[in-house]
């Protein structure tokens, strides 16, 4: 858990074969690894393709809606009463969270491979929508893997994705959440490799999909880092951001790795409390192991199986993270701490009143962290809140949270 | 080299080798059907003319299996059953079975959970004679690869109609025992078995390694294990044993019921 001595070079990361240290990796069954390899060479290729790139920041800027807003949140930091409080506005994307940033890479992926038919998982239906999006705009096939309990809990986003015609699949085995979604997901995968393109939600997965979704997400980072120097003429001071598997995270994180004096929270879904064992915080109370193609920190029971999670999000409701997190725990580099579900939803709720803008629930618990952080810190000190998604979704939750029939 | 006869896998198919037969190996889950049942069920298979045993260990998050042995693996876990159970119980079956070979077969955490020297160590004390971890592919596999060679343990990987030439000589280097090929793109218990596409791929494989082929997802029955060995040293199967341990109302029953699965399968087998 200490620093290395000697400056890291983040961007070297992960290795040819997809390892973050001892994390990442590709733990799948032989079927997959030659649809792998082909996606792994093709995005090597495309990465550095002048004209890949130039159609992904088109994408970006006109059918996503970027850059996304650096927002002063004045009454926010008011009421923390420290540091300024900037949301990065990734609620304002086109479909209302950062998830599009990622699907609208893989789609021009999907559209270089020539396959027809695009498949996903999802937890609270962000990254169902968002894929969904993407296929209907190009037109691609789509099948939706959602947790039968997800499918109960977030029918706003269900009815979206029909809406999008994507066939929305719910999933009755195991826990029947997204870390189901994603085995069956992967199953699908198995039997349809030769016309199927596997657009991965979060930065987990076996190797390539933790690097490549990361560097779609990275635009976050660096349009945040460029509106500091802009708006307040430094870098932030700290970053902080939810973590499920870690993609808005990532993203926001990745382009300040290397910059030495900016502190980095990822907050994690704490659930009932660290305590009472019922929440979803690997990287806090978990332990090293291998699940869903990568070597990452897992909520597991003494035989290496892995055990249920609590949020009330439905998107921070898995038991993994993404490796690069778990790597950059290990190092010392991030650090990874908790938000209850009862701190969340004060958040959501300060928030909507201070602001007028309504988080997120996910999102809403790095905004609970992010009030706690600015309380320590100094007026003249900036810290940057990734505002992941917006909670229209999660309304529902709320309201029968408070007794309410929407 | 490691020495032949050193591991009853090895014995086995140099046996079936010297009769001109072709092996039969079987797949149950640990704990499916009941705890007390498992090494019961176990003697059935041999009994009936099963040649090697996959003793499946269950695991939460069964990402290759179809839906019947993904429920087969839930209700095993129901009964409690865990990777130390499945060693006990193969020390239970190996009192009063000693040429049988057996082999676990499951996915890669409940390994890492033991620590792959534990468990290449317990694997050993337990009678075991290799293991097969369907996600830990040959890049992957290397250190589990050489603790259980270390022990004369066979490490048994998993060949694919998508394994390119370069693959498969870069995974029968490590291959040992025997290796599993599996028939189609898919889950096991899928349906969509294409005979030629067998005969092709296991030739490719062929001119790779003289290890036995065995060949595994999609086989239903004595016709379809007969079709799939005819270019191959043996059948896997497993579903279809594991659909009729869940449909039994108890241990009684499911040993009539695999008992008489097996035995149609050898006998199209030896005809």
């Amino acid at each position: 858990m200490t620093k290395p001595s000697s400056p890291i070079d983040f961007g070297a990361y992960p290795d040819a074969r997809g390892h973050f240290g001892e994390f990442g990796g590709r733990f799948v069954s032989e079927t997959l690894i030659s649809a792998l390899d082909e996606l792994q060479e093709m995005y090597q290729r495309l990465k550095n393709d002048a004209d890949f790139q130039a159609a992904f920041d088109y994408d970006l800027a006109h059918y996503v809606g970027r850059p996304s807003p650096l927002y002063l949140a004045e009454r926010l930091t008011e009421s923390a009463g420290g540091a300024k409080i900037w949301l990065k506005r990734e609620d304002l994307n086109h479909t209302g969270a950062h998830k599009v940033n990622n699907t609208v890479g893989q789609a021009l992926l999907a559209k270089h491979s020539g396959k027809k038919r695009v498949i996903a998982e999802t937890g609270a239906g962000q990254h169902g929508v968002a894929t969904a999006t993407v296929a209907a705009r190009l037109g691609l096939k789509c099948a939706v893997y959602m947790g039968a309990e997800d499918v109960k809990r977030q029918s706003p986003n269900v009815y979206r994705m029909k809406l999008l015609g994507a066939e929305v699949i719910p999933v009755e085995s195991g826990s029947k959440t997204l870390k189901d979604a994603m085995n069956e997901a992967m199953r699908d995968w198995v039997t349809n490799v030769d016309d199927t393109f596997y657009i991965i939600g979060t930065v987990a997965g076996p190797h390539p999909y933790p690097q490549l979704v990361r560097d779609f997400n990275s635009i976050i980072g660096r349009e945040a880092r460029r509106q500091s120097l802009e708006q307040f003429g430094q870098l932030p001071d700290a970053l902080v951001a939810c973590v499920g598997g870690g993609s808005n995270a990532i993203g926001l994180f990745h382009p300040f790795l290397g910059d030495e004096s900016v502190k980095m929270y990822g907050v994690e879904a704490g659930g009932d409390g660290l305590e009472t064992g019922r929440h979803a915080a690997p990287l806090n109370d978990g332990v090293p192991g291998i699940l869903h193609g990568n070597r990452t920190y897992l909520m597991e029971d003494e035989d290496g199986q892995i055990i249920e999670t609590h949020s009330v999000s439905a998107g921070l409701d898995y038991p993994g993270v993404g490796p690069e997190h778990a790597w950059l725990h290990d190092i010392g580099r991030v650090d990874y701490v908790t938000a209850n579900d009862d701190e969340a939803l004060t958040a959501f709720r300060t928030l909507t009143r201070k602001e007028g803008i309504i988080p997120a629930l996910e999102s809403s618990h790095a905004v609970a962290y992010g009030l706690k952080l600015a309380a320590t810190m100094r007026p003249d000190q900036n810290i940057v809140v990734n505002l992941s998604g917006r909670g229209d979704k999660d309304i529902f939750t709320v309201a029968a949270i408070d007794g309410i029939e929407v | 080299m490691v020495s032949e006869l050193n591991n009853r896998i090895d014995r086995r198919f140099a046996k079936l080798r010297s009769e001109g037969r072709k092996a039969l190996v079987t797949y149950i889950v640990a704990g499916d059907g009941g705890l007390e049942n498992t090494v019961e069920l176990m003697h059935q298979l041999v009994a009936s003319g099963s040649d090697l045993i996959e003793l499946g260990v269950p695991f939460s998050d069964p990402m290759a299996e179809g839906p019947v042995i993904q429920k087969g693996h839930e209700r095993a876990l129901e009964q409690k059953a865990s990777l130390r159970k499945c060693l006990e119980l193969l020390k239970e079956f190996r009192s009063r079975d000693e040429e049988t070979p057996v082999i676990l077969m499951g996915y890669a955490n409940p390994i890492e959970k033991m620590g792959a020297e534990a468990f290449a160590d317990a694997l050993k004390e337990a009678g075991g004679d290799g293991a097969l971890t369907v996600d830990l592919p040959a890049e992957e596999a290397g250190p589990l690869n050489d603790l259980l060679n270390a022990r004369e343990l066979r490490n048994i990987f998993l060949l694919t109609p998508t394994t390119s030439d370069e693959r498969i000589a870069q995974i029968t280097k490590l291959a040992s025992g025997f290796v599993y090929y599996v028939s189609l793109k898919g889950v096991t218990g899928a349906g969509h078995l294409d005979l030629d596409s067998v005969r092709d791929n296991l030739a490719r494989i062929r001119c790779h390694t003289n290890l036995p082929l065995c060949v595994g997802f999609g086989i239903k029955d004595g016709a379809s294990a007969k079709a799939v060995s005819a270019d191959g040293d043996g059948a896997v199967v497993g579903s279809v044993l594991v659909a009729a341990v869940g449909d039994s109302a108890d241990g009684a029953a499911a040993k009539d019921r695999i008992g008489g699965i097996v035995a149609e399968m050898r006998s199209a087998l030896d005809g």
